[in-house]
């Protein structure tokens, strides 16, 4: 994972809540086994029938509950793809949030005012470092959690942090704490 | 000690570091899996614990009895299914895939081979991994980074969620099941209403159903945005679990452990909410989310009567995509297509159900119908019961297993304009096929619909048999 620090441009809006994963990138692109080539799908539906229009810009602002349904991580990699890096919006569904993270596109939580401030400002700037998001009428904080921070700000692998911290644990778990199970080879 | 939650106790049982929970068992499907598996080749890694991963084709293979990956029709759905087999053979991983009689969806495999078992923490690739709650286990839906993550550790960096527990009094009216409780749940909450929570749902309605209703409910957890939802282990669940192929050798001393899962009394939740089953009538949803709901026999709603601007708008955008007027009674709503299955209801017990309702009856002229059982176990079980001859009988296709036309990544799909009551998840726009209209149902009120051609009360419905009163 690219390292993030500093997002910063143009604000592209879309004035939906409860936008849905089979929305962002529809089932029929799921079909591929690379983490690529996804941007072209994003919103395929939407995009094709004229009801929306997709500025390529690095920050998009959406509605509430943004990326619910579906767990595909095709979701964000068509997103990302497409140009985007950043996401504001006033929530996001759990799932989404995570996938976002794992793949340094930052997800941004901000209130539904200053939403609307930032869509009316049309530019933005998010500082990871500092956790703000400036922009033509103020500075807004935003909150995420302080290891996926640290993560998104060195693009560190999360599996190679987990096993250069955490083998001996691992391993202690599995040796004196593993609940017993029939190995799923011999069901 | 101080009394704790059912969610804690699998928790603090599971944390083999701050923020980081082992995973007692990993399932794997082939659309969301490839590019894990791309990640460990890249970087020399090996799966920690095949023995604790278990994989299934079941998103993309087609229900038209397949024999194998290779004769798969659809080129980039035979590709991903070979991808899968090949990803297992390489990496040792216990798979069931096209020809295997253990087959199914993912979610119904688990549990039917005992696999899935109280106190464990579950993940997979896909949303619907919360239906593993049911059985008081920790389940939840990971995206493929995480996916990797867990094959190379089989560990998960996890943020603790809240918890809450929805507290259901009274008792469910006859006629009424598991899918409308779960779907009255998500009208009332919201579709966001349960974001941040590992949902406990709990009483006596609760305790009252099957393990099949129960795992109904857990299933559609996600669709009200939770984390996890969770149901008490009791002798329902022991009971279930009993003599499976997974089944525990020490039964009787897992049983013993399982009894101390359930949430201690005084046990204190962030949120608590409580529903009167006894109120709740069979549902139907009306619009393109599973929140969009309303009772059979209610109206599709007048978005000029909503209160925010916001739901408004989403509710006129709903209603233009599903082709609803305002005020229509939703008995009224008339079908092309009825499509019985998915990991919500595709159980023996939802066949049942469905097969009882049909019995002697033919599906309603113009609809097409059809059953897919959740596995190939399923289907032999119904087929042992002659509840496919009942379902053919009566005009329905009976299709072998598999995802199907819950989210139509494989042949069976809506053509564009046509409508469809499925007892699957999710309703949103083009998920059943693009410009499909999806009506989320129960299997009893699927199979009465298919028999009418429009929705009926399945409370007060006779089928139009001769001599009754319709």
């Amino acid at each position: 994972m690219e390292p993030v620090d500093v997002v910063f441009g143009g604000v592209t809006v879309l004035d939906r809540h409860d936008v849905d994963t089979d929305q962002i990138i529809p089932k029929q692109f799921l079909k591929r086994v690379e983490r690529t080539g996804f941007g072209e799908f994003l919103f395929y539906d939407w995009v094709r029938e004229g009801e929306i229009e997709l500025e390529r810009n690095p920050i998009l602002l959406t509605g509430r509950n943004f990326g619910c349904g579906s767990s595909r991580e095709h979701a964000p990699w068509a997103l990302q793809d497409y140009g985007f890096e950043a996401i504001i919006a006033p929530s996001f569904a759990d799932i989404f949030y995570v996938n976002c993270t794992k793949n340094g596109l930052l997800p941004v939580v901000v209130d539904e005012r200053h939403c609307q401030g930032i869509a009316a400002a049309g530019e933005a700037r998010i500082d990871v470092d500092e956790l703000t998001v400036t922009y033509r009428d103020g500075v807004v904080p935003f909150e995420i959690e302080e290891e996926i921070r640290h993560r998104l700000l060195h693009g560190h692998d999360e599996i190679d942090v987990t096993l250069s911290d955490h083998k001996e644990s691992i391993a202690t778990y599995e040796r004196d704490r593993e609940l017993p199970a029939t190995a799923t080879g011999a069901l | 000690m101080s009394p704790t939650t059912m969610f804690d106790k699998i928790w603090s049982q599971h944390e083999v570091a701050d923020g980081l929970i082992f995973i007692d068992l990993h399932l794997v499907h082939e659309v969301t899996s490839p590019q894990a598996f791309d990640g460990l080749r890249l970087e020399r890694r090996k799966v920690r614990r095949p023995d604790r991963t278990l994989a299934t084709a079941d998103h993309n293979v087609p229900t038209d009895d397949t024999p194998a990956a290779r004769m798969i029709a659809d080129q980039l759905s035979r590709k991903q299914v070979e991808t899968l087999e090949a990803n297992c053979e390489e990496f040792g991983v216990p798979i069931y895939s096209l020809g295997s009689d253990r087959r199914g969806i993912v979610h119904v495999i688990g549990p039917e081979l005992g696999a899935t078992q109280p106190g464990m923490t579950i993940v997979c690739g896909d949303s619907h991994t919360s239906t593993h709650g049911a059985f008081g286990a920790l389940a939840f839906g990971i995206g493929t980074s995480e996916v990797e993550h867990v094959l190379a550790t089989q560990t998960l960096v996890q943020k603790r969620p809240k918890t809450m527990r929805i507290n259901y009094g009274g008792r469910l009216e006859a006629g009424v099941s598991a899918k409308d409780l779960i779907l009255a749940t998500i009208g009332r909450l919201g579709i966001g209403g349960m974001v941040g929570y590992a949902v406990e749902y709990a009483g006596a309605p609760i305790e009252a159903l099957s393990m099949e209703g129960r795992m109904t409910i857990c299933n559609m957890t996600i669709e009200g945005g939770g984390r996890a939802g969770m149901i008490a282990p009791d002798e329902t669940t022991f009971e279930f679990v009993r003599g499976r192929p997974g089944a525990p050798p020490d039964f009787e001393a897992a049983v013993a452990r399982w009894r101390k899962l359930p949430t201690d009394e005084g046990a204190t939740f962030d949120a608590e909410v409580e529903i009167d089953a006894g109120g709740i009538s069979p549902m139907v949803t009306w619009g393109t989310t599973p929140g969009m709901v309303t009772e059979v026999a209610g109206r599709v709603p007048d978005p000029a009567a909503m209160d925010s601007p916001a739901d408004r708008e989403s509710a006129e955008r709903a209603l233009a995509y599903m082709a609803l007027e305002p005020g229509t009674p939703m008995t009224e709503v008339a079908l092309d297509r009825v499509f019985i299955g998915s990991c919500t209801n595709s159980r023996i017990e939802d066949l049942r159900v469905a097969a009882g309702v049909i019995s002697g009856r033919r599906v309603a002229d113009g609809v097409r119908a059809m059953v897919v059982p959740g596995s190939e176990q399923v289907r032999a079980q119904a087929e042992q019961e002659r509840l496919d001859e009942a379902f053919r009988e009566a005009g329905f296709e009976w299709r072998a297993s598999g995802c199907s036309m819950c989210l139509g990544m494989n042949p069976d799909i809506l053509i564009e304009g046509e409508r469809c009551a499925s007892t699957s998840n999710r309703n949103f726009e083009g998920r059943q096929g693009k410009g499909g209209r999806t009506h989320l149902v129960s299997p009893a009120m699927a199979a009465a619909a298919a028999i009418e051609g429009h929705f009926v009360d399945i409370r007060d419905w006779s089928g139009g048999a001769p001599g009754e009163e319709s």
